[in-house]
């Protein structure tokens, strides 16, 4: 038996669990079934899903490359300001996500802050499949910093110490003992991160723009969709929602770190 | 090597000077917070003292370039095992050598031959949380040793294992450290006694008193020293079922660890609860009876510690009046055989 | 007791919320509108107000599509004007309109280009030209200006490869303003309602791609005789004033 809690909880748990269940649960009701496989498979979807999930996995493993020295340098140092820079680098958490697309829109843009630079260097990033990975990472980056920061908290420095002592390298320590202790942390921030990335759609529509193939993405697709027909939205919607919960189901099992004996 | 540490930790109290000869084992002694495990850190190189220097041999430590943890070689053992929990026993042993630019294969050889060391082949495949406490300090052991240090820095290496498996575990340092440059950071007086060469005693971050290990608990001049040497040591040769010392006491006692064989050096230990006093010889138990004349009494907690030369007794307030006890009253002191511990020396 | 505490503590933020939509005990008119008829509209909804005394018009803008979708989820709407008539004819094939649906406006489209007109573009031609690498932005099909959009493209046999097939007017003329797209192709009244922030480039092809703007009261109007007075405002002469001060056609 548990400790439990009061009764009169469960009563507002239910309703806020109904609150989110229930809107999943009418539009699977909406789902045209009978035309389902036409509508997702159609050719603007097919290009839809395969950009969505290509840019989705491109921005993830961006935020990897890019999210694990963050989360090292947050978790491990300490530095003046770093409240202040670790604040600002979860921003794009609760910023809504257009004013993230405008934000860079007026960096990377052509009359961006680094847009003529990086015009005369010959990169265009406007209305490219970069600019949907860019505005992918922007907002997906501070789940595996959150998520890889807490994990390294956790673990703690006392492994790493004494594989110093054991005459190891701070880049040996960083890849035999650091990561492989926050590996379930990592992954689990990873995957929220390709989530994120797969749902995003403001800052893209917002920085990216819109083209089939090119620029728009799965969720661009259903907010287009909706415009004309109403069932192929609902049905790429299905997909999304499907492949949310695939995600956050992997991202739930075995969340247990690794111990050792205490 | 030869370590050489001075130093002053403000923040923790620290002011040292201490200094290891090549192959000792010193055992660092003191109450909580006394800067034991601070000396550790600054001799590993995880603290950086204020001021002060650490050489080990003719290589400086400290100064102008602090010489990272890793490349100085000396190797840390915790009172928690700390075995890195996504290896096996074998790979966290042949972590340091692998550390050190060895192949994986002859890692992983030389890792076997520190189990063997330790007595853990058994263990290699194992991963750390399906290794009882005792066996991944084994481990633990094996893996400090396989990083090949230079010094050997151990805190409490013993103290959060059971009762139980110390012994046989305190046997094994005892051969592994034998000609290692060693500090042990203890609480426990028969670690000082068997594993170390020399005792040094810290208290409030100096250091309080040192010397060889027997010599300082047998005449203790610091408090702590004097508390922790509070166990009835009786050191002599293992023959017929007692440890025989040169004074002709013989002490029966239970040996722990490894079979003794007649002739072997050992001590016998005993806790001053475990002593009853009597005027008269107790006739017909398994008991040593050792005449002995009161020197000192003195208030212990609720009880009262008879002190007779180097053994002590405890004994209640009720019984030390019955027995009409004084100094210089010729007493008998009582111990079961199976309340006394005995260790080769 | 606690029980009722917990009870308003659920129910206060749904009754906060759904306070907001009220007026004060007066008659409200609710006008849904398309984006494009905002300026216009609100100047129309003021002239209600003050030839009505004590009926607030609640004037509701967004995309036609979305409109005439809330219509038909049952949202409370009195009167309906769509920025083209293939949305309106759902609402009417529902059965959602009072009467048939009258035209009120037309729109065409026009070339918005960034101030200065960075890219030189002159004309259809130049946004059709592989060498000149115009980086041009238009609604995608599905909605009215993209329709739109091909229709004048396909009247001149000109393909268009736009780098950018937008949801709306506004996600178009975003693009124009910031600078990231050289042109886009968006209705003369847009143009006009954004100021300096664009120019605007005629295209004399566009004059034949007239979209009219439809205006009904909705059957399930709570006032239909002011969604009425309303329609009528708007097909009137103060309607078709302001509504060719910020460039709309005549139908």
């Amino acid at each position: 038996m548990t400790p439990g809690v009061p009764r009169w909880l469960l009563a507002p748990a239910a309703l806020g669990a109904a609150f989110v269940l229930l809107p999943l649960v009418a539009i699977v009701a909406r789902v045209p079934w009978s035309d389902l496989g036409a509508l997702v498979t159609s050719e603007a979807s097919r290009d839809a899903l395969l950009l969505s999930l290509r840019t989705s996995a491109t921005s993830t493993v961006l935020c990897v490359l890019l999210g694990v020295p963050m989360a090292a340098v947050l978790a491990r140092t300490s530095f003046p300001g770093q409240g202040v820079v670790r604040s600002l680098v979860l921003l794009p958490l609760v910023l809504p996500p257009v004013v993230g697309g405008l934000a860079l829109l007026y960096t990377f843009g052509r009359r961006g802050l680094l847009g003529e630079t990086l015009d005369v260097l010959g990169v265009q990033v406007a209305f490219s499949t970069a600019a949907v990975v860019m505005a992918q990472t922007f907002v997906a980056l501070p789940f595996l910093v959150v998520s890889l920061e807490g994990a390294l908290r956790t673990a703690g420095e006392r492994y790493e110490l004494v594989a110093a002592t054991l005459g190891a390298r701070p880049t040996t320590v960083l890849r035999r003992v650091t990561l492989p202790l926050v590996l379930p942390g990592l992954l689990s921030g990873a995957v929220l991160a390709f989530a994120r990335a797969l749902g995003e759609f403001g800052a893209t529509v917002t920085f990216a723009g819109s083209l089939q193939g090119v620029t728009r993405t799965l969720p661009t697709e259903i907010y287009l969709l909706r415009e004309t027909d109403v069932d192929g939205a609902v049905a790429l919607s299905l997909v999304l929602v499907v492949v949310a919960v695939l995600v956050i189901g992997l991202a739930t099992r075995r969340r247990a770190p690794l111990r050792g004996p205490s | 090597m030869t370590l050489r540490l001075e130093a002053t930790v403000a923040a923790r109290g620290l002011d040292v000077s201490l200094e290891v000869a090549d192959g000792e084992t010193v055992a660092l002694l003191g109450p909580n917070g006394a800067g034991k495990s601070t000396v550790l850190g600054v001799a590993a190189g995880l603290l950086r003292p204020d001021t002060g220097r650490v050489t080990l041999d003719d290589h400086e430590l400290t100064g102008r370039r602090v010489v990272p943890p890793h490349a100085r070689r000396t190797a840390l053992l915790a009172q928690d095992p700390l075995l890195f929990p996504h290896l096996t026993a074998l790979d966290n042993v042949a972590f340091g050598p692998r550390s050190a630019g060895v192949r994986r294969g002859a890692a992983r050889d030389r890792a076997r031959g520190w189990l063997a060391e330790v007595d853990a082949t058994d263990l290699a495949g194992r991963r750390p949380g399906e290794l009882s406490g005792g066996q991944a300090q084994r481990v633990a052991i094996a893996r400090a040793l396989a990083a090949e240090p230079r010094l050997l820095l151990l805190d409490e290496p013993m103290a959060a294992l059971d009762v139980a498996v110390t012994p046989a575990l305190r046997q094994t340092l005892r051969r592994v450290l034998e000609g290692r440059t060693t500090v042990v950071v203890t609480h426990d007086v028969l670690d000082a006694l068997l594993l170390a060469d020399r005792v040094v005693v810290l208290d409030r971050g100096r250091v309080v008193e040192q010397g060889p290990a027997a010599e300082v608990l047998a005449r203790p001049r610091s408090p702590f020293a004097a508390r922790v040497a509070g166990l009835n040591m009786v050191s002599g040769r293992w023959s017929d079922g007692a440890v025989r010392s040169g004074g002709g006491r013989a002490v029966a006692g239970t040996p722990s660890g490894p079979a003794l064989r007649e002739g072997d050096p050992a001590v016998a230990v005993f806790r001053p609860r475990a002593v009853s006093v009597f005027r008269e010889a107790p006739g017909g138990s398994p008991r040593t009876a050792l005449p002995v004349v009161v020197t000192d009494l003195e208030p212990h907690g609720d009880q009262v510690r008879v002190r007779a030369g180097d053994l002590a007794a405890d004994v209640t307030a009720h019984a030390a009046a019955e027995l009409d006890l004084a100094p210089g009253s010729p007493v008998i002191f009582s111990i079961k055989a199976t309340e006394v511990d005995v260790y080769p020396r | 007791m606690r029980r009722a505490v917990l009870a308003a503590a659920v129910l206060l933020p749904a009754v906060l919320t759904s306070g907001c939509g009220g007026a004060d005990d007066g008659t409200v008119l609710r006008v849904l509108a398309a984006s494009s008829l905002a300026g216009p509209f609100e100047q129309i909804a003021e002239e209600f107000e003050r030839t009505h005394e004590g009926v607030d018009v609640q004037l509701s803008t967004g995309g036609s599509t979305d409109l005439v979708a809330q219509v038909q989820e049952g949202a409370p709407a009195d009167v309906l004007a769509t920025a083209d008539t293939t949305t309106m004819e759902v609402a009417v094939a529902d059965g959602l309109t009072d009467g048939e649906p009258r035209t009120f406006a037309t729109n065409v489209l026009q070339l918005a280009v960034p101030p200065g007109n960075p890219a030189g573009v002159t004309g259809l031609a130049d946004l059709a030209d592989p060498a000149r690498d115009v980086a041009l932005v238009v609604c995608a099909p599905e909605v009215p200006c993209g329709a739109a959009a091909q229709r004048v493209a396909g009247a001149e046999g000109v393909t268009l490869a736009p780098v950018s097939e937008e949801r709306s007017v506004g996600d178009v003329l975003g693009k124009v303003v910031s600078g990231e797209a050289d042109a886009g192709l968006v209705y003369v009244t847009d143009v006009r309602a954004a100021g300096d922030a664009v120019e605007g480039i005629e295209l004399p092809e566009a004059a034949d791609v007239v979209n009219d703007y439809p205006v009904a009261a909705l059957a399930d109007a709570d006032e239909p005789d002011l969604a009425q007075e309303l329609v009528d405002l708007v097909l009137g002469d103060l309607g078709r004033q302001v509504l060719r001060d910020a460039g709309f056609g005549a139908p």
